[in-house]
């Protein structure tokens, strides 16, 4: 430990820090919290661009630093708590396997991505290599939450989660995207949570409540009676 | 016979002989129960104690053969006596002791078995374990491993009068015949085309890796049925139930080692170069059986198939460590997979005494009361103080508490499991160390089993009237009580003469020795420098000290009356014995935190019952899961195939002709 | 054995026995100072453990003599286990008898006798509580033991002097390891000694309690002991997180009777530190029910095996 730098100790400690929120996401109920939890996250990935921007002296990281703040910490955060006032969705129900469940595999997942990471993390010549691993889980982690719940907003914060996941994978393998790719997908994101904002009145409209459980009457054999 | 004062083989084979003898004067006067129990059977615990004397002198002693020429022509028996034979020989001499003085003085006339047949059995049950363990050719241990299960199904089924029984019986004689099959084919296959069925052949062969890896997996099978790895447990809880309590002491205790003695056998000598995968799949397996077993035992309210289950659990934690030994052995760290080893070879001395000695406590208390259900005991503190005092030594040390014996093996088990990351292999190396929490776990509930078997039984307030005629043991039960937990005491406190004892065998089986003792006596340091140490004698020391010291301190500064009075109880006034909590109620949070086990079936009373009831049944997932579809598919099969039987003679005459033509034209 | 290590084990023990019931009415202050309440002397656990023992003991006819005995080795048990964890000074001898995992072990040891002695008179409430007790304790248990995992594994020993030796003297660094394992510490701590949010130390509501069940049927000098015992099993969790995660100030090896010196303040100013931390937890937390607390350890347990995975993957 000693031979670490501060720097690299700080990004190890924020890695650690966004795979401790994606299992306090995974393990949360309350809607409004889980828009938090996002904002913290998008927090903690701000002071990881930023650290890795101090220690690696590259300028664009600092952009993609101002793009995370703006974008994730921000906007998005307010966006998503101006639709769950505007819909009235404050809890998720029951999800589809309970918490101490959810963990086990969660935990089982931590096992798989780290284990998965190790030989790129050995390819890999960054000071944070080793934080690689904690992105994948992120990654995965943030889709065993889609999974799990049943409330199209929690999934909606699940790939904003899981779109940070891979933004700090690619920041801790290859510091960073290049500039394009990144404000490409920032762009992404951006759009899709408008559209999706768009999509769920659209679903309350149809069913009178955004559980998912409803499309599964839009299928083939069940198309007509669907709608009652 | 001056040969057998040099051979510790020639003289355990002696001592054997001698067992065959006391069974055979059984049949003498079968129906005299004193000539029979107040005279063979004390003779018997001499032998063994004779036994236990000779395997501990030969662990020093280097390997010796013998060939006996008994058996068919040309297939004489190879017996062979190393330090491993020596530490099972060791636990089968100090086991059997306690349980036959024991026994002598718990076999009453009844209905079953005469008491000189019984007294045959009981003898036959234990030569061949002995011979188990000193077989050293693939015939000599297939028919000393089926006189064992002959023996002991004989003995299961004593009260051959009650079907319960007889079920039980048959459950076990199939499963154990399963097993048997999977071990005779897997020295079919070590044999390696050698045709040789000897073990030295066995040893030699150099089998091809998947062929080795099957035999190991037929062996875990095997040996796993006669164990009780989930999912072959299910005889356990049948079978220790119906037999008279020694032998259900002697069952758990003795006999299920004999299956730990034959995995280690297989894999450690016969197959000689473990690969590390194996050890992987035995962990698992033996760490699922450790949590099935003990969540099971917490939930029973029969106090002899709660400790079967128990028993179950133990053995998932002896397969842990064999996995983990396993596992460290196949990367190479030897050294580390000695420490597992004798964690393990630990774990199975000390499970040997503490079941057994759990086991006669309930045959005590049976005997007395006529009470198995745990519903309807309590309070038998008062009335039979030996086996309560001697039973609760039994339960903390099945507890794991320092500093009794249960606490030394796990001790040991942790501390090789701390060095599992080390091992160099992605998954692995994360996995095992969560590995350890499971154990842990395991441990914890096993000590919420044992407050619940000791509480229930011994504590609290007797919850039927007929115990208050309950009475204690006899001289000759607290004699065999009293040795089972001098043992468990020994076993805790010196721990660093018993390991020094393992040394050979650890050193056989894994090619490594432990460092060197370093530590003084008194202390348990497994690996020199790393200042992770142990001393059950200073703990012992201390708290005693400590202890003593309040106690007089109190007596000296404070020393006030001592009043008795009704309980408090939160000022209730009219508090009778169906207040307590029943054994189903102090499993009820298990059942609730670990449903997804079991089979519940609750019945609730609505509000408007005139006689309310409530009933739950807990049964087990792996009958409906598991054995439910397997008897469905093997009675579809045998429908297809019921045509063959017509019921006349000449036609069954004719199937064995068709087959005995087909026979020789095969053959010759 | 050098006269220093002699003097430190002695301090070690007597700053546990005395600083112990000190320690639960600082608690209890600062608790009352949160929820604006008048506080209760800090002496008042004092005063309760010394009337208490002045009494008459009144023990229930039915009792055996194993629940006269309980006390005792409880008491027995938890003096021990401040002998072991180092509070100020690192150089212990009789630590060399009991590492981390036995200490586990002597808790447990502890727990047991407690929970057969509730048994023993028979009652409804003390065998709800036995049962209780030992719940909360199969589930802390592997938590706990993954804690010590992680510490040991950064320290390569399971002894905790030496944990807190080598976690003093190298140099400062971020282990977010230990900061997950802290967490979880933490919770098992709460669990353990029955506090809000498993169990309210201040009740006395029949259905709720945990600790108080146990204890109903004590009167006077066992009552003392097993107070006695309560708040040094408090003293001694909160020493071994404080072993565990803030070791600095203790005196090590190096250190002469001046650090020893030292310490004792250092020792004083963590205590009240963390009663204060303890007194807040509780103060802004809920009881949960009683069948929400395998989740509460559940999750304790998941921070110690997200700590031990990220110590095995970032090396911190």
């Amino acid at each position: 430990m000693s031979g670490v730098p501060l720097t690299v100790q700080l990004l190890n400690f924020c890695a650690a820090l966004l795979l401790l929120l994606s299992f306090a996401m995974l393990s949360q109920r309350r809607i409004v919290n889980l828009v938090n939890l996002l904002a913290v996250q998008g927090s903690a990935l701000l002071l990881a661009t930023l650290l890795l921007a101090v220690r690696t002296g590259q300028h664009h990281l600092y952009v993609s630093a101002a793009l995370t703040l703006g974008l994730k910490v921000i906007l998005l955060p307010w966006l998503l708590h101006r639709l769950i006032r505007r819909l009235g969705v404050y809890w998720d129900a029951e999800p589809l396997l309970n918490i101490s469940g959810t963990m086990l595999v969660g935990v089982l997942i931590v096992v798989f991505a780290f284990g998965l990471a190790q030989p790129i993390s050995q390819l890999a010549s960054t000071a944070t290599r080793n934080a690689i691993g904690i992105a994948v889980a992120v990654v995965l982690l943030s889709f065993l939450m889609m999974i799990t719940r049943r409330k199209a907003m929690s999934q909606v914060v699940g790939f904003l989660s899981m779109e940070n996941g891979l933004f700090f994978g690619a920041m801790s393998a290859t510091y960073g995207m290049p500039m394009v790719v990144e404000f490409g997908v920032a762009l992404d994101v951006l759009v899709a949570v408008l559209v999706l904002g768009i999509f769920f009145f659209q679903i309350r409209e149809q069913f009178d409540s955004l559980d998912l459980h409803h499309l599964e009457s839009l299928r083939e054999e069940a198309g007509g009676e669907g709608r009652n | 016979m001056t040969s057998a004062l040099h051979s510790p083989l020639n003289a355990c084979l002696a001592i054997l002989v001698l067992w065959g003898a006391i069974g055979l004067a059984g049949l003498l006067r079968p129906t005299s129960l004193r000539f029979v129990a107040r005279s063979l059977f004390p003779l018997s615990a001499l032998a063994s104690l004779m036994l236990a004397a000779v395997a501990a002198w030969s662990l020093g002693v280097a390997p010796e053969r013998a060939i006996l020429a008994i058996g068919l022509p040309d297939l004489p028996m190879h017996l062979r006596r190393d330090a491993l034979s020596g530490v099972f020989l060791f636990l089968l001499g100090a086991a059997s002791a306690g349980i036959s003085v024991f026994a002598a003085g718990y076999f009453r006339r009844g209905h079953g078995t005469s008491a000189g047949l019984l007294c045959l059995q009981y003898h036959l049950f234990l030569a061949s374990m002995g011979l188990v363990m000193l077989a050293d050719d693939a015939y000599a241990f297939m028919v000393s491993w089926e006189t064992m299960a002959l023996s002991s199904y004989f003995l299961v089924t004593t009260q051959h009068g009650l079907p319960d029984i007889r079920r039980a019986g048959f459950l076990y004689l199939l499963i154990a015949h399963v097993g048997a099959i999977a071990i005779l084919l897997a020295f079919g296959v070590m044999q390696g085309g050698s045709w040789q069925f000897t073990f030295d052949a066995m040893r030699g062969a150099r089998l091809p890796a998947p062929w080795a890896a099957a035999a190991f997996l037929l062996a875990l099978f095997g040996f796993g049925a006669k164990a009780g790895l989930v999912p072959l447990h299910v005889w356990l809880p049948e079978a220790h139930p119906a037999a008279p309590s020694p032998v259900s002491a002697l069952m758990s205790g003795v006999m299920l080692k004999t299956a730990v003695y034959g995995a280690l056998r297989v894999t450690f000598d016969l197959l000689g170069q473990p690969v590390w995968w194996w050890g992987v799949v035995a962990l698992a397996v033996g760490l699922f059986t450790a949590l099935y077993g003990v969540v099971f035992a917490a939930a029973q309210s029969d106090m002899k198939r709660l400790l079967a289950y128990s028993s179950i659990e133990n053995i998932g934690l002896i397969f842990t460590a064999f996995g983990l030994a396993i596992v460290f052995r196949g990367v190479g760290m030897s050294m580390l997979a000695a420490l597992a080893l004798i964690a393990l070879l630990y774990h199975s001395l000390n499970h040997a005494f503490m079941k057994s000695l759990l086991f006669l406590g309930t045959g005590a208390v049976l005997h007395s009361t006529g009470e198995r259900s745990l519903g309807r005991l309590g309070g038998l503190i008062h009335r039979m103080p030996w086996v309560a005092w001697l039973t609760l030594v039994g339960a903390l040390a099945l507890a794991g508490l320092p500093p009794l014996n249960g606490f030394v093996s796990e001790w040991l088990l942790l501390q090789a499991f701390l060095f599992a990351h080390e091992v160099p292999h992605t998954f692995v190396n994360m996995l095992l160390p969560m590995a350890a929490a499971v154990v842990v776990l395991a441990a914890a509930l096993a000590a919420y089993v044992m407050v619940k078997f000791f509480g229930v039984i011994f504590l609290g307030q007797p919850r039927e009237p007929g115990l208050a005629g309950a009475h204690d043991a006899g001289v000759l039960q607290r004699l065999g009580l009293a040795w089972l937990a001098a043992g468990c005491v020994a076993l805790g406190l010196f721990p660093t003469q018993i390991i020094n004892g393992l040394r050979g065998v650890v050193k056989q089986l894994s090619g490594a020795d432990l460092p060197g003792q370093t530590a003084p006596w008194w202390l348990l340091e497994p690996i020199p420098g790393r200042q992770a140490s142990y001393s059950a004698l200073g703990f012992l020391l201390a708290v005693t000290a400590i202890v003593l010291l309040t106690i007089v301190g109190v007596r000296l500064f404070y020393h006030r009356r001592v009043r008795r009075a009704d309980p408090w109880d939160c000022g209730f006034a009219r508090l009778d014995a169906r207040m307590q909590d029943t054994a189903e109620g102090f499993g009820q949070p298990i059942r609730h935190i670990f449903g997804q086990f079991f089979l519940l079936r609750r019945e609730l009373p609505t509000p408007f019952d005139r006689a309310p009831r409530y009933r739950v049944l807990v049964g087990d997932r792996i009958w409906e899961r598991l054995y439910g579809p397997l008897g469905g598919l093997v009675q579809r099969i045998a429908d297809r195939f019921a045509w063959v039987q017509q019921g006349r003679i000449a036609t069954y005459l004719l199937y064995s002709f068709v087959t005995l033509v087909a026979l020789l034209a095969l053959v010759l | 054995m050098r006269p220093i290590e002699i003097i430190t084990q002695l301090l070690d023990l007597a700053a546990a026995l005395v600083a112990a019931p000190l320690f639960v009415g600082w608690i209890n202050q600062c608790r009352a100072w949160l929820q604006n309440r008048s506080a209760p002397s800090i002496w008042l656990p004092y005063r309760g453990i010394r009337k208490l023992f002045h009494k008459d003991a009144v023990i229930a006819t039915r009792a055996s003599a194993l629940f006269r005995l309980a006390p005792y080795i409880v008491f027995g048990a938890m003096v021990l286990a401040a002998g072991i964890i180092p509070s100020m000074g690192t150089r212990l001898p009789v630590t060399r008898i009991a590492d981390a995992i036995a200490l586990v072990g002597l808790l447990a040891t502890a727990r047991v006798f407690m929970s057969l002695a509730a048994m023993d008179v028979g009652t409804a409430f003390g065998t709800l509580g036995a049962r209780r007790e030992m719940m909360v304790g199969f589930l802390a248990e592997p938590a706990l033991l993954m804690v010590i995992f992680v510490a040991s594994l950064i320290s390569a020993s399971t002894a905790l002097p030496a944990i807190t030796e080598h976690l003093a003297t190298q140099t400062l660094g971020l282990y977010p390891s230990l900061a997950f394992t802290a967490v979880a510490f933490t919770m098992v701590l709460l669990a353990e000694n029955a506090r809000i949010p498993i169990d309210n130390p201040a009740t006395h509501l029949e259905l709720t309690m945990i600790h108080e069940a146990l204890l109903l049927e004590y009167s006077a000098r066992h009552l003392a002991l097993m107070e006695w015992a309560a708040a040094l099993k408090l003293f001694n969790y909160a020493c071994i997180g404080f072993a565990l995660f803030i070791p600095w100030g203790v005196s090590t090896v190096q250190g002469g009777p001046l650090a020893l010196l030292a310490s004792i303040p250092v020792l004083a100013a963590k205590l009240i530190a963390a009663g204060g931390v303890l007194a807040l937890i509780e103060t802004v937390s809920a009881k949960v029910r009683v069948f929400r607390a395998p989740e509460f350890l559940a999750t304790a347990f998941l921070f110690a095996v997200l700590g031990l995975l990220v110590h095995l993957l970032l090396g911190a």
